[in-house]
């Protein structure tokens, strides 16, 4: 009997198990598979900091979420309509997330007495009762994965570790997903071991059969794709997104990309991306911490090459005097903070904003730095371009706001157009500049762009322009030492008219309002986008007319800021911290901007974020 | 084990650097900035010898690049006609490895102190000497902190009497040498500031060495330490104090030569006397030695307090690999192998592998 068809416009799926059963290359594979097919997708990956913990316990579980739909979605959505839990720690970890009546995939081999008892099971709940309001299917998946390969020459071990395939092919089935890009994925990545690739190869394809045989699903899902603007398109994370983005930039301002960087969770991958990719005269430098990576940037930019760090909230705090020297010398300097929970260690792999003050003023002394935010996975290389225009244009450094969910989410991009980066131009100086009293002509390394206030920038190996910087105070124009209180406020003042004047080549504050009328304002900036933009629709969806307004500059704030924030009768800002930017907009601008912050380790709910709206609209 | 760079042995240890059309004159170094060191500091030595000794390099002074950490030894790049950077406390090495990676046309000098370096930028020191980047470390080595007036530094005897430490400090000082060659040095040398025909070949040895080269300067600091280096630099005692190191010579020293440095029977080195232990079996200098077991001995005999028989001179020179060549090779290659990455070849990776099309 041919099964049924269901059309569904959207689906939130979440593989849960161990941080050693593979959940997150099963998410991964799933998400190409739905990239391929056209849906529109957004992806969470949620997993612990340590790299084995103990097995089966809760502390252990590792999470992927992947929302895919018929039509343009924002997040990687609230909770699932399917869990897949391979074992009873991850049952019990995300089943309070699951709404009553979603669909439950799990591994029965797994619900053992002692697996029960580790998590704190009296009795087996596939057997009380207790998961009655889900539609439990629940499949041997560890077995039947040994079954299937009876015949084929691996350990019991690697059988047993091919249950993630067999979970994959079953999901496959299920939502209709291509296997071709599966295959060719396993073939490569089991190139070298024959016995594997077959090992997983045949698990795989076992679990898309048990879904055409099974009686247990008598249905399958289709979700048509997502009507989307014309081009070309492929899945992206935000860190990928970022490494690509640094390297456009390298190309279009035609400066070699130096990136010195100490590892850290969760901007490793930045680093590790850019080390493949010499051929574009990348130079990645490993560095000895911190510090370290950060200085040897700025050496290199010193030298006239794009200098670019990456890191996390601690090595942020590690870099800031770094930061401040290169404020002083007014050298181009990208550093990519990757947040994540903080404070110290915090949650290395979980999501927050809390670095907005540090980036702003976490240096001594008055050290402005232009700080900007990507909204979406995507969005990070255009966040990558932009920095380094801002950096190399006005001879600063320039801190990105990534955080860990932009960082490891991703979702489908429209390739860019190479021809639309904005130009990017070091114009380096190549001449003196100033004459002596004495009529001799000498070059001024202060001496300054009267419309950006760049100063000028002549690389070692320009003859005749040999010169000395440091973090003394420079005199204004010929950048001697110079403890002239005059002087020291006139520079001061200098590099703040510098970075302010950045809001000349910034966009003005786009606000979203299709009604019009609305007299509720909802903020936000950096990776909120998805969240606030999501419950902002479900909330006019609703009736309520509201705005929207994101920022991507935080420093210098849009031309146009105050204007817009005056417009309204009540500003809501939602933010991963505890209020860092309302903070600030309050003092700036004397608007009573009502905070609404979260610091769970994880992106807004849409739920939650819409009734928090629909409160603060409805509220006289 | 050291493993020559390849084609080493071709090239020109500063290969890469521009040379000049008309021979340079010391006089080319000096700028117009008014040079602050107190009257009588001993950096004024240094700066003019590194000055006067500079043009016979015939390289071209835009290629060239003073980096410097905090400290009274890091205003050095101010009073240099070159390129300069004039940085933050400890961080020199840091900042000169990524320009010096970047830019293999310069050649990059890092100029800093005892505490500078071996304080808070110890660990960028002791990583720039395991990578031997091509680099050159001048220590000035005054074993006291000058800029913040006196404190004792990671080179000061134990029990030293400073404003921070008035019942005498606690801590054992470093031994920059033994510290550099503990840290995978492939060149270490001492010398002293006042000791011009000396510095000027150390110098010369130093920027003559594809790879991190430290050289250490005893410089005395005549307001808070002054004669630091008396018992190593006084007529009166200097022979007998300061062993001179001269490569492939047998080592000996003393007024009349009459001391000797030997090898014991149970391996460590001491210091004979010369005639009586016989002269055919004191250690002959070798500074090119793959095992720096010996030069680490030598660096050992110095009293820790008194700075008592010292040597002095090239300890280590062997060639190794520089991190910034072998980048440059990996670089080559991967071009070589995958051609250069033009704006095709971005497209392409910005792709990537899983693509799909949709129609308008």
């Amino acid at each position: 009997m041919a099964k049924q068809v269901v059309q569904l416009d959207r689906v939130i799926i979440r593989f849960a198990g161990d941080s050693g059963d593979g959940m997150q290359l099963t998410g991964d594979r799933f998400t190409s598979e739905t990239a391929l097919m056209g849906n529109d997708l957004a992806t969470l990956p949620d997993f612990p900091a340590e790299i084995r913990a103990p097995a089966g316990t809760l502390p252990g579980v590792s999470a992927f979420q992947l929302h895919f739909a018929d039509h343009d979605i924002m997040t990687p959505g609230d909770s699932p309509n399917v869990l897949v839990a391979m074992n009873p720690a991850a049952l019990k970890a995300n089943l309070p997330e699951l709404p009553r009546g979603s669909d439950l995939i799990v591994n029965t081999d797994e619900f053992t007495k002692r697996n029960l008892a580790r998590v704190g099971y009296d009795e087996n709940p596939l057997e009380t009762g207790a998961l009655d309001a889900y539609r439990v299917h629940a499949i041997p998946l560890t077995s039947m994965t040994v079954e299937a390969l009876k015949n084929v020459d691996v350990t019991r071990k690697d059988a047993e570790r091919a249950k993630n395939m067999f979970a994959l092919g079953l999901l496959c089935w299920l939502y209709h997903r291509p296997t071709e890009g599966t295959i060719a994925f396993l073939k490569k990545k089991f190139a070298s071991k024959p016995e594997l690739l077959r090992a997983n190869t045949i698990a795989f394809e076992a679990g898309w059969s048990f879904g055409e045989t099974t009686e247990d699903f008598s249905v399958s899902y289709e979700i048509k794709p997502a009507p989307v603007r014309p081009g070309r398109y492929r899945n992206i994370s935000g860190n990928l997104a970022m490494a690509y983005g640094l390297l456009a930039a390298s190309w279009r301002s035609s400066l070699p990309l130096f990136l010195g960087s100490y590892p850290i969770t969760p901007a490793s991958d930045i680093l590790h991306e850019l080390s493949k990719h010499k051929r574009f005269g990348v130079r990645t430098f490993q560095a000895e911490d911190e510090i370290a990576g950060v200085g040897a940037a700025l050496g290199a930019a010193f030298g006239g090459h794009l200098g670019v760090t990456t890191t996390s909230g601690p090595g942020l705090a590690l870099k800031a005097e770094t930061v401040g020297l290169a404020v002083s010398l007014e050298l181009p300097l990208v550093i990519c903070d990757i947040q994540r929970g903080g404070p110290s260690t915090g949650l290395p792999t979980k999501t927050e904003q809390s670095d907005l003050l540090q980036a702003l003023y976490g240096r001594n002394g008055e050290a402005p730095v232009p700080v900007l935010a990507p909204r979406s996975p995507s969005d990070c290389f255009n966040a990558a371009v932009e920095a380094v225009r801002i950096a190399i244009t006005y001879r600063t450094p320039v801190i990105v706001l990534s955080d860990g969910y932009l960082a490891n989410g991703s979702e489908p991009w429209r390739l860019p157009d190479l021809d639309e980066l904005p130009p990017i131009d070091p114009a380096f100086s190549t001449a003196v500049n100033h004459v002596a009293a004495d009529g001799t002509e000498e070059f001024w390394p202060y001496l300054r762009d009267p419309q950006t206030l760049a100063r000028a920038w002549a690389a070692p190996g320009t003859a005749g322009l040999e010169h000395r910087i440091g973090g003394l105070e420079k005199q204004d124009g010929s950048g001697d030492i110079s403890y002239d209180p005059a002087n020291h406020d006139l520079m001061v003042r200098t590099r703040q008219a510098k970075v302010d004047r950045i809001t000349a080549s910034i966009p003005p504050l786009e606000v979203d309002d299709p009604d019009g009328d609305a007299d509720i304002l909802v903020l936000g900036w950096g990776s909120t986008y998805g969240p606030i933009g999501a419950a902002v629709r479900r909330c006019r969806d609703a009736g309520l007319h509201v705005a929207q307004a994101h920022f991507r500059h935080l420093n210098p704030l849009p031309v146009n800021t105050e204007q817009v924030l005056k417009g309204y009768r009540k500003v809501l800002l939602p933010e991963m911290n505890l209020g860092q930017l309302a903070l600030l907009l309050r003092g700036r601008f004397l608007v009573d901007v009502v905070s609404y912050t979260q610091v769970r380790g994880l992106p807004f709910k849409v739920a939650e974020l819409a009734s928090v709206i629909h409160e603060a609209a409805t509220d006289e | 084990m050291n493993s020559p760079a390849p084609g080493f042995g071709l090239i020109d240890p500063l290969a890469g650097i521009p040379t000049v059309d008309e021979p340079l004159t010391a006089k080319d170094f000096k700028t117009d900035q008014e040079v602050r060191w107190c009257p009588g500091c001993g950096d004024y030595a240094v700066l003019a010898a590194v000055q006067s000794f500079l043009p016979e390099l015939n390289i071209r002074r835009e290629n060239i690049v003073f980096v410097s950490g905090i400290g009274c030894s890091s205003r050095f790049p101010y009073y240099m006609n070159t390129y300069g950077m004039h940085s933050i406390h400890g961080r020199a090495p840091a900042i000169a490895t990524g320009l010096a990676i970047s830019r293999p046309d310069l050649s990059v000098w890092v100029v800093t102190g005892d505490g500078d370096a071996l304080s808070i930028g110890g660990n960028h020191l002791i990583h720039a000497l395991r990578r031997n980047v091509n680099l050159k470390v001048l220590l000035f080595n005054n074993r006291i902190y000058g800029l913040t007036k006196g404190q004792y530094s990671p080179t000061s005897e134990q029990g030293k009497v400073t404003k921070s430490t008035p019942l005498g400090s606690l801590d054992v000082p470093f031994n920059p040498v033994s510290l550099a060659l503990g840290a995978e040095a492939s060149f270490v040398a001492r010398t002293i500031d006042s000791d011009r025909k000396h510095l000027t070949g150390v110098l010369r040895a130093a920027a003559h060495h594809r790879g991190t080269a430290l050289v250490e300067i005893y410089q005395n600091c005549n307001i808070f330490n002054d004669g630091a280096f008396e018992l190593l630099k006084s007529p009166d005692t200097k022979d007998d104090a300061v062993i001179r190191l001269e490569d492939g010579e047998p080592i000996r020293f003393g007024t009349e030569g009459q001391h000797g440095v030997a090898r014991m029977p149970d391996g460590t080195l001491r210091v004979v006397d010369a005639a009586e232990y016989g002269t055919k079996r004191l250690i002959v200098h070798d500074a090119q030695a793959p095992n720096p077991e010996v030069a680490f001995a030598l660096s050992r005999l110095a009293d820790p307090s008194t700075l008592r028989t010292t040597a002095i001179g090239v300890y280590r020179d062997v060639r190794r690999a520089t991190y910034d060549d072998l980048l440059h090779e990996q670089i080559a290659s991967a071009v070589d192998d995958q051609g250069i990455g033009d704006r095709p070849v971005l497209e392409d990776l910005i792709a990537g592998k899983d693509t799909w099309t949709v129609e308008a």
